[in-house]
């Protein structure tokens, strides 16, 4: 399947997906709400059968206020790929976890909460993956300052 | 043995010595002599021990393709000296949570019961400290109590990682105690006593090892399996097991302590080897093929010790090379390789060994003639 | 000082729970039930234990010597890359990346060179990507020696690890005499090379792939015939295929569950293309399995090797002129490799500007990890040390 093929396809699946521009790859952006079971039908579609997650991360859009979640899914069978993005309000980022369709997910939104304070609805274990239990906020927001930062506006 | 009264090299034991007149006559040269016999003994276990690691050291650095200690003397001789000064030197450090006292005395217990075990051993007809005559008896019971100084240290560290070393050197040692017993009886049996100079006499026209057709073989194949066990050394070395555990019963110890672990560990080496030396390859009996009379004669000339030393060698050059060699055992399949491999065999060995011998008929003599 | 970025987040957001690692230990306590049952304890492996290979520590909940459950305690050297990345420039970067995965510091150097190369459009010459690929794969056979030296040792044989470390110097060295460096080479750059290839480069590897193909036969004379390895690892830790994909797994943990699934292969970066090598797979997913997998590759290395250093083009080794500043246009830009270990992806997110405005690196590791959870429990601890070693992970590489 070639990227306009894969992406007619995706649209197909459901009105929800929308496509999203400035990427090299097939991208869409999907709605958070009902993210699992769009995600569901990603993976269990004959022709798609995106098995893999191979990336889970975020970026901080802090001027449009929004935190956007992107997962780039990859089919073992087919060996194609697809981005798959939704973006959650920066003040208020909960999702939902993913990590009943793949079980690596539950690995990544920890990692996600832990540098971006996504909170994710239903998972099984949400707590800080890489720094301590105690640390004070989330350091890849775009907003997030310390005292050992390599660049300090406030000095 | 001759039984002149002052000299311990001209062929008298210790025991008959401070047994004998001098005990009685003079208390003062008997209370000397057991200072000077324990004092000699300790000296000699030292020095093995350290011979012993300078050896494991060298030969693990060829299989190894590399040199191994060379700085310290010519080709690293004296690196022993240098390590065993400095772990002399070094802190003794006690973990605060520890059980002192038990702590204290975990590696005392260990090295006593090494001491215990190598005094039975006959290094050749001339030199033995107490040749007694349940000699493989006592030595089976003293080798045992090792483990209780490994279980004490294990246990009083305070520490998960050491309690689990200590557990499993417990279970590893007591199982492996009932193979090697086995195997040791069929010799028993064979040479009709338990004092190892009887059980060396008895092998004067040959080996038990070959003498019995295939019961003595797989006697000492089982003993070469179960003495590695029993020493801790690899593939049995699940009581340490350096890349699971840290160091197992000894990750709390340090400095003189430790080195009192390691030193009862390569004397229980050098112990096992003789042992197997003494009970199948025929401890200082030369080596002899049926009636070649002059190479017989030649291997006659041989003296008894050295005989003694090159079987020894040769056991523990093997026990190294499986060292070096063989990665670890996990701990079911060690247990399961003593209760449903080894025990069996033995058993069938030792009831094979009865018969042969009730039928009289077991010599094996090869006579090309 | 005011901390403004986190306040917003963690202030409103309470109504969905989150747990720390105390909560989490708690979870799975529970009193034996009865006076026959065992007690069971935790234990903490590492971070300072021989076997977690770096300061990864595992709190295990263990039954005797059997392993209930494994909470993996990561971060101990979490070095925040991904922060840092957003205040560097493009070039920069590599230097970020050798950092990650020690042990393919070139094929890490790789990825993140190809990806701003593909957002800048940037085409290379056949002597910049022959030479990569050789480098690679040298890499590959460099990486997967010193797995094959600790593997050993973490089975309890302590002489496998020096015969790797003896063979995997002389790759170091003939790395050494091109980029000046042994670990942390950076050479690949955005646009090609560093500096071309020393001039005993080509004969130097001829002579170490003649020296290493009958090494190979005395690797497995050494240890894969011994009939412990044998026990020790058949059946042990098994991974099937639909369980590997789920938890993310990649590389040969990946492949020696069955699933061909390697980029070189599917998606063919370098001049991948252009050379003749197989994919070894396996078929359950044991220890076995992935230790086979990995003396395979070695194999296919070689072969990968041989068949592009006799001719390697003539042409220059940068592309594109060396200190320009580099922009990319604004974008979302996803690129991947093969290293050693599996998958590294490199997502660029790119604002026009010389800096990244988010970088995020997909390691192999980070998600290898995950899968080991599920394969050790209910084993033995010793299982559980063969386990991890199988997998070979790189601690650096899953906190980044």
């Amino acid at each position: 399947m070639n990227r306009t093929e894969l992406l007619s396809t995706v649209l197909s699946l459901s009105t929800e997906f929308s496509p999203r521009e400035k990427t090299d790859r097939p991208a869409v952006l999907a709605p958070v709400q009902g993210l699992t079971d769009l995600m569901l039908k990603l993976r269990d579609h004959s022709e798609l059968s995106f098995d893999m997650l191979t990336v889970a991360t975020a970026i901080d859009w802090i001027k449009e206020g929004k935190i956007e979640l992107v997962y780039i899914l990859i089919s073992s069978t087919f060996k194609h790929s697809l981005q798959v993005g939704a973006l959650l309000d920066r003040e208020k980022p909960v999702a939902p976890s993913l990590s009943s369709v793949w079980a690596i997910a539950e690995w990544q939104e920890r990692e996600i909460f832990d540098l971006f304070g996504v909170r994710y609805l239903n998972h099984p274990d949400l707590r800080r993956l890489l720094l301590e239990d105690d640390w004070n906020g989330h350091p890849l927001r775009k907003d997030y300052v310390d005292d050992f930062m390599l660049e300090r506006p406030w000095r | 043995m001759s039984s002149g009264s002052n000299s311990l090299i001209q062929g008298v034991s210790l025991s008959q010595w401070v047994g004998g007149n001098a005990w009685t006559d003079t208390p003062w040269l008997a209370f000397a002599a057991v200072l000077g016999g324990t004092a000699l003994t300790i000296g000699f276990m030292s020095l093995t021990a350290m011979v012993l690691v300078y050896a494991e050291r060298k030969i693990a650095a060829h299989f190894q393709c590399r040199l191994g200690p060379m700085r310290v003397g010519w080709h690293g001789i004296l690196q022993s000296i240098a390590d065993s000064l400095k772990l002399f030197f070094k802190e003794d450090i006690v973990p605060t949570n520890t059980d002192h006292l038990l702590h204290a005395l975990a590696p005392a217990l260990c090295v006593m019961a090494t001491l215990l075990a190598l005094i039975t051993i006959p290094l050749s007809p001339s030199i033995s400290i107490a040749n007694m005559n349940i000699g493989v008896l006592f030595l089976s019971a003293v080798s045992g109590l090792g483990v209780l100084g490994i279980l004490l240290g294990g246990w009083s560290s305070n520490n998960k990682w050491s309690l689990l070393g200590a557990m499993r050197a417990g279970a590893q040692i007591i199982s492996y105690e009932i193979s090697m017993t086995l195997s040791i009886l069929v010799v028993v049996l064979f040479a009709g006593s338990m004092k190892f100079s009887t059980i060396i006499e008895s092998q004067a026209t040959g080996w038990w090892i070959w003498r019995v057709p295939v019961v003595g073989f797989v006697a000492f194949f089982i003993f070469l399996i179960s003495s590695t066990a029993e020493i801790n050394r690899t593939p049995f070395d699940l009581a340490e097991g350096e890349s699971e555990l840290t160091a197992g019963f000894h990750t709390e110890y340090s400095g003189l302590r430790f080195a009192m672990f390691f030193l009862a560990e390569y004397i229980n080496l050098f112990i096992a080897s003789s042992l197997g030396a003494i009970l199948f390859l025929g401890g200082w009996m030369p080596f002899h093929i049926g009636h070649f009379s002059t190479f017989n004669h030649l291997m006659d000339l041989i003296p008894p010790g050295i005989w003694f030393a090159m079987k020894v060698c040769g056991l523990i050059f093997l026990s190294m090379w499986i060292r070096w060699t063989f990665p670890r055992l996990r701990v079911d399949q060690l247990m399961r390789l003593e209760w449903k491999i080894l025990l069996p065999i033995g058993l069938v060995n030792l009831a094979i060994a009865a018969c042969l011998i009730l039928s009289e008929y077991y010599f094996f003599v090869w006579n090309p003639l | 000082m005011e901390i403004t970025g986190m306040t917003a987040a963690t202030m409103s957001n309470t109504e969905v729970p989150v747990s720390s690692l105390d909560e989490r230990i708690k979870f799975f306590q529970n009193e034996p039930q009865s006076a026959l049952a065992t007690q069971e304890y935790f234990v903490n492996m590492g971070p300072q234990h021989p076997s977690t290979h770096g300061v990864l520590r595992l709190v295990l909940k263990m039954d005797g010597e059997t392993v209930r459950e494994i909470i993996p305690v990561l971060g101990y050297v979490h070095r925040g890359m991904e922060k840092k990345a957003e205040y560097i420039g493009y070039r920069q970067q590599v230097h970020l990346t050798d950092r990650l995965d020690y042990l393919c510091a070139l094929m890490n150097n790789w990825v993140m060179a190809d990806a701003v190369e593909r957002a800048m459009k940037i085409e290379l010459n056949d002597r910049i990507l022959t030479l990569r690929t050789i480098f690679a794969e040298l890499q590959r056979i460099q990486s997967h020696q010193l797995w094959w030296g600790v593997f050993g040792m973490d089975l309890g044989a302590f002489t496998p690890f020096l015969y790797g470390f003896r063979d995997r110097e002389k790759i170091t060295a003939i790395f050494e005499d091109t980029m000046g460096a042994r670990l942390t080479m950076n050479y690949i750059q955005p646009g090609g090379l560093m500096y071309d290839i020393h001039p005993e480069f080509p004969r130097k590897v001829k002579d170490f792939l003649k020296y290493f193909k009958p090494i190979l036969n005395e690797y497995d004379e050494l240890f894969t015939g011994n009939v412990i390895v044998h026990q020790r690892l058949k059946g042990i830790g098994i991974l099937d295929g639909k369980t590997a994909i789920s938890v993310g797994a990649s590389g040969p943990v990946l492949r020696a569950s069955g699933v061909s699934y390697d980029l070189r292969k599917s998606d063919p970066y370098g001049v991948y293309s252009k050379t003749q090598f197989e994919v070894p797979v396996g078929t359950t997913g044991d220890c076995w399995d992935r230790y086979i997998v990995r003396m395979q590759e070695m194999r296919e290395s070689i072969r990968i090797v041989e068949q592009l250093i006799d001719n390697i083009p003539e042409g220059p080794t940068m592309v594109m002129k060396f200190g320009a500043k580099i922009r990319i246009p604004e974008g979302i830009y996803y690129n991947q490799m093969e290293t050693a270990r599996g998958i590294l992806g490199v997502m660029l997110v790119a604002d026009g500007t010389e800096k990244p405005y988010r970088l995020h690196f997909r390691t192999p590791n980070f998600n290898n990890l995950w899968s080991v959870i599920s394969m050790a429990k209910g084993l033995r601890l010793a299982d559980l040390v063969a386990i991890l070693s199988s997998v070979d992970i790189v601690v650096p590489d899953i906190d980044r």
